[in-house]
C-alpha cells in the first residue's frame, strides 16, 4: 500500500454485527476498491488489528457502557473522518428500549448475576458522544447508500444521501402502498429513506427502521394506525430499532394519554 | 376513399370476444402496449400482451385514504376508476440517467441519455388521464426548453382512450372538464357497452387520428349503428351522474391567493404526515431533483433525476435552510400550485380530478375540502405567513 492509500477502521460496539455483515456483503464491489484503501482494523472480517491513526473510520454500535463511551472518544481522535453506521450507531438501537424503563430490573430478568455488569442506565446513538461526519441509518444500514457513501470519500465529494421520508421512495419504486390498498400498518409516512422503501416492496409494512423523517407527524400516523390495529400494536410498531430516536419516542405518551 | 367508408372505418364495434383483435392490431402496427392490469391487490400499468392481462371482472372501491380492489359481477374489463398505478412513470419515469461521465484514455466523456422507447400504445387510459398528458406536455413539451427525456418517450405514443363507467367516490372529473368521456388527446376512443350480458358485451371504437385509424382498419369490426353510440352515451352520462365530488373553479384561483393567511392550512397540517404521496400519484406533478451517482468500480458518474415531492423539506433549501420549513406552508404550496399559480404559469389547471391524491393519502386528506374551506373566505387569524412563523 502506498503511503497515500486511507487507512480505514471498522470498529463495533453495542450492535449485533448486521451492519458489518452489510460491508462484507459489498465483497465484490470492495475487491474491486481493495487497491484504492487499506484495511487496517476489521475484527469482523478476521482482518488486521492495527491501531491509529485512520483516514476513514466506519462504526457500528451504540454507546451502553463507560468503557465504550472513552473508546469512542479516543476513536474519534484518531480518525480524520467518522462515519456512523445502523440504527444502533444512529439511534441507540433497539437496545435503547431501556432508556424509558429501569435497567438495573431489567438486567435482573435477563441475568443470573446481574451484578456483574457495568452498564451505562442508557443507550445513546456515537453522535451523542463525538463528532460525526457522516450517519447512515438503517437496520442494517443499505449496501447501495454505504458504497456510495465509500466512493464519495474516494473521489473527495460530500457523500449525497436523500432525506425522503419511505413514501417517497415507495412511489417512485413503483409499489402499491400496502396501508392504504391492503390496510397493513407501515411507518412509511413518517420514516427516513435510504432503503428504497425495500418493506413495502415485499408486502409488509415499514417498520421504521432508518428511523425519523425530516419532518414526523406521529400523532397523525398513529391515530391513522389505531383504524386496523389496537393502540398497544401502533406503540409496539414505533419502538424497535428507533425506539428512542425523537419523534419516535414521544408515542409512548400518546399511549399514556389516549390509550 | 370516400366520407362513407371513413366514416366506417371510424365508427366500428368489436365484440367483447373478439377484444384480442384490437391487440393483434396495435402489434401489427408495430405497438407494444401498455395497459391496466391486477398486480399487488390493486390495478396497476404494466405490459399487456393480450386480453388475459386486463383485469377483466375486476373493480376498485376508492374512498380518502382507502383502495380497495374488489370482484365485480359481470365480466367487464374497464369496470374500475383510475388505477393505483400512474402512466406518468412511462412518459416521465420515477428515476432517468441523464448523462454519463466516465474517463476514455485520460480525458472525460458525456454521454447523453439517448433511450428512445419508440412506438408505445397506451391502452385503456381515462380522460383524467389524458388530460394529466396534456398538462405535462404543455410543461415538458411545448416549453421552451423541452425535456429531453419526456420527449422521446412522448413521441411515437398512441393513445388509446376508454371512457369511465365506473367512476370511484374519489372522482371528480366532472368539475375538471376532463371526463368521464374520453376528451381530445386520443388516437381512438373505447367505450365498453353491456359487460353484464356475454352476448351483447361489446366496444364501441372510434378512431380519432391517422394512427388510430391503421389500427382500426385492421380490427375485424362492424360498422356502429345510432343505437351503439345511444348505449355509449347512456355509459357516460350514468358516469357523470354518479360522480359526487366537485371543485367550484369560478374565482378558485383568486381565492386560493386571497387565502394566504386562512388557519385552514395550520389545520390540515394537523393532520398531514408530509409523506409527498398525493405529489408522487398525482398525474400532473412533475417536481424532480437531480444528483450525481458515482461508481468508482465502474469508473462513471451518473447524472440521475428522480421524482421529488414539495412536501419534502429538502424541496425549498436553499443556502442557510428550507424556505418552507412548515408542513402548513408545504401544504399550502402543493394545493395553490394545483389549483392557483399553475393557471398563471401554463394557462390551466393542475388538476383533473382523477382523485388518487384523496385516495392514496395514508390519513385520507382530501383536496376538494381543504380548497373549498380556504377559498370559502375570510376566518383570518394568525397565519402561515412566509411558512417562517414557526418551526423553522
Ligand atoms: S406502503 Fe408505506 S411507505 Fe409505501 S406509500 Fe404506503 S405508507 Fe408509504
Ligand atoms: S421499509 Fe422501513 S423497516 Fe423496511 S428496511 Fe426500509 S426503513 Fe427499514
Ligand atoms: S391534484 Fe389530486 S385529483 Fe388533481 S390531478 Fe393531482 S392527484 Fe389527481
Ligand atoms: S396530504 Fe396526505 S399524501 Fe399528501 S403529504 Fe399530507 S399526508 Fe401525505
Amino acid at each position: 500500500m502506498s503511503a497515500s492509500t486511507p487507512r480505514v477502521a471498522v470498529v463495533k460496539f453495542a450492535s449485533c454485527d448486521g451492519c458489518q455483515l452489510t460491508l462484507l456483503d459489498c465483497e465484490d464491489e470492495l475487491l474491486g476498491i481493495a487497491g484504492a484503501v487499506d484495511i487496517v482494523h476489521f475484527l469482523e472480517a478476521g482482518g488486521p488489528v492495527l491501531s491509529g491513526p485512520y483516514d476513514l473510520a466506519i462504526v457500528e454500535g451504540s454507546i451502553t457502557t463507560a468503557h465504550d463511551a472513552a473508546r469512542i472518544r479516543e476513536l474519534r481522535e484518531q480518525a480524520k473522518v467518522l462515519v456512523s453506521i445502523g440504527a444502533c450507531a444512529t439511534a441507540g438501537g433497539i437496545q435503547a428500549l431501556r432508556n424509558a424503563a429501569d435497567v438495573q430490573e431489567y438486567a435482573s430478568v435477563v441475568y443470573a448475576h446481574p451484578e456483574y455488569l457495568r452498564t451505562l442506565a442508557t443507550s445513546t446513538p456515537i453522535s451523542s458522544h463525538v463528532v460525526v461526519d457522516v450517519e447512515l441509518r438503517g437496520c442494517p444500514v443499505d449496501k447501495g447508500q454505504l458504497l456510495h457513501v465509500i466512493s464519495a470519500y474516494l473521489l473527495g465529494r460530500p457523500p449525497r444521501l436523500d432525506s425522503s421520508p419511505v413514501c417517497v421512495e415507495c412511489k417512485r419504486r413503483g409499489t402499491t402502498c400496502v396501508l392504504v390498498a391492503h390496510g397493513t400498518p407501515c411507518l412509511g409516512p413518517v420514516t427516513h429513506g435510504g432503503c428504497g422503501a425495500l418493506c413495502p416492496a415485499f408486502d409488509r409494512g415499514c417498520f421504521g427502521c432508518f428511523g425519523p423523517a425530516d419532518t414526523v407527524n406521529a400523532g397523525a400516523l398513529v391515530g391513522r394506525l389505531r383504524h386496523d390495529v389496537s393502540p398497544g400494536t401502533v406503540t409496539r410498531l414505533f419502538h424497535t430499532f428507533a425506539t428512542d430516536a425523537p419523534g419516535f419516542r414521544e408515542v409512548h405518551a400518546l399511549e399514556e394519554v389516549d390509550p | 376513399m370516400t366520407s362513407q367508408t371513413l366514416a366506417e372505418i371510424d365508427r366500428v364495434v368489436l365484440p367483447a370476444a373478439g377484444l384480442d383483435d384490437l391487440f393483434d392490431s396495435l402489434h401489427a402496427e408495430g405497438y407494444p402496449v401498455l395497459g391496466p392490469t391486477v398486480r399487488d391487490g390493486a390495478i396497476v400499468i404494466g405490459p399487456i400482451t393480450s386480453s388475459d392481462d386486463l383485469p377483466r371482472g375486476w373493480g376498485d372501491e376508492q374512498d380518502a385514504g382507502v383502495y380497495r380492489l374488489v370482484r365485480r359481477d359481470d365480466d367487464a374489463y374497464f369496470g374500475f376508476a383510475a388505477p393505483a398505478g400512474t402512466w406518468k412513470r412511462h412518459l416521465f419515469p420515477a428515476h432517468s440517467i441523464l448523462w454519463r461521465a466516465r474517463v476514455v484514455r485520460g480525458a472525460p466523456v458525456i454521454e447523453e441519455n439517448e433511450d428512445h422507447p419508440g412506438r408505445r400504445a397506451l391502452v385503456g387510459i381515462r380522460g383524467c388521464d389524458l388530460a394529466a398528458v396534456a398538462v405535462q406536455d404543455r410543461v415538458l413539451l411545448h416549453g421552451a426548453h423541452p425535456d429531453p427525456v419526456y420527449s422521446a418517450r412522448r413521441a411515437d405514443l398512441l393513445l388509446v382512450g376508454v371512457a369511465c363507467g365506473t367512476p370511484a367516490s374519489t372522482c371528480f372529473c366532472t368539475s375538471m372538464g376532463t371526463g368521464p368521456s374520453v376528451g381530445g388527446g386520443a388516437d381512438i376512443a373505447m367505450t365498453e357497452l353491456d359487460a353484464e350480458d356475454p352476448a351483447r358485451h361489446r366496444f364501441l371504437l372510434e378512431a380519432r387520428t391517422d394512427a388510430g385509424r391503421a389500427v382500426v382498419a385492421r380490427v375485424s369490426a362492424r360498422t356502429a349503428t345510432a343505437a351503439d353510440d345511444d348505449a355509449a352515451d347512456a355509459v357516460v352520462r350514468r358516469a357523470g351522474s354518479r360522480i359526487t365530488r366537485t371543485v367550484d373553479n369560478a374565482g378558485l384561483p383568486e381565492a386560493l391567493r386571497a387565502g394566504a393567511e386562512h388557519p385552514r392550512w395550520d389545520d390540515v397540517a394537523e393532520r398531514c404526515l408530509s409523506c409527498g404521496s398525493c405529489t408522487m400519484v398525482c398525474p400532473t406533478c412533475f417536481c424532480t431533483d437531480v444528483r450525481d451517482e458515482p461508481n468508482v468500480l465502474a469508473g462513471t458518474d451518473d447524472r440521475v433525476r428522480v421524482w421529488a415531492s414539495c412536501f419534502e423539506l429538502g424541496h425549498s433549501y436553499l443556502h442557510g435552510g428550507s424556505v418552507r420549513p412548515s408542513p402548513s406552508a408545504r401544504y399550502r404550496q402543493w394545493a395553490t400550485h394545483k389549483f392557483s399559480t399553475w393557471w398563471d404559469q401554463f394557462g390551466t389547471s393542475g388538476c383533473v380530478g382523477c382523485g388518487r391524491c384523496i385516495a392514496w393519502c395514508p390519513v385520507g386528506i382530501d383536496v376538494t375540502e381543504e380548497i373549498r374551506a380556504v377559498a370559502a373566505g375570510p376566518t383570518q387569524e394568525q397565519g402561515v405567513a412566509d411558512g417562517r412563523h414557526d418551526d423553522g
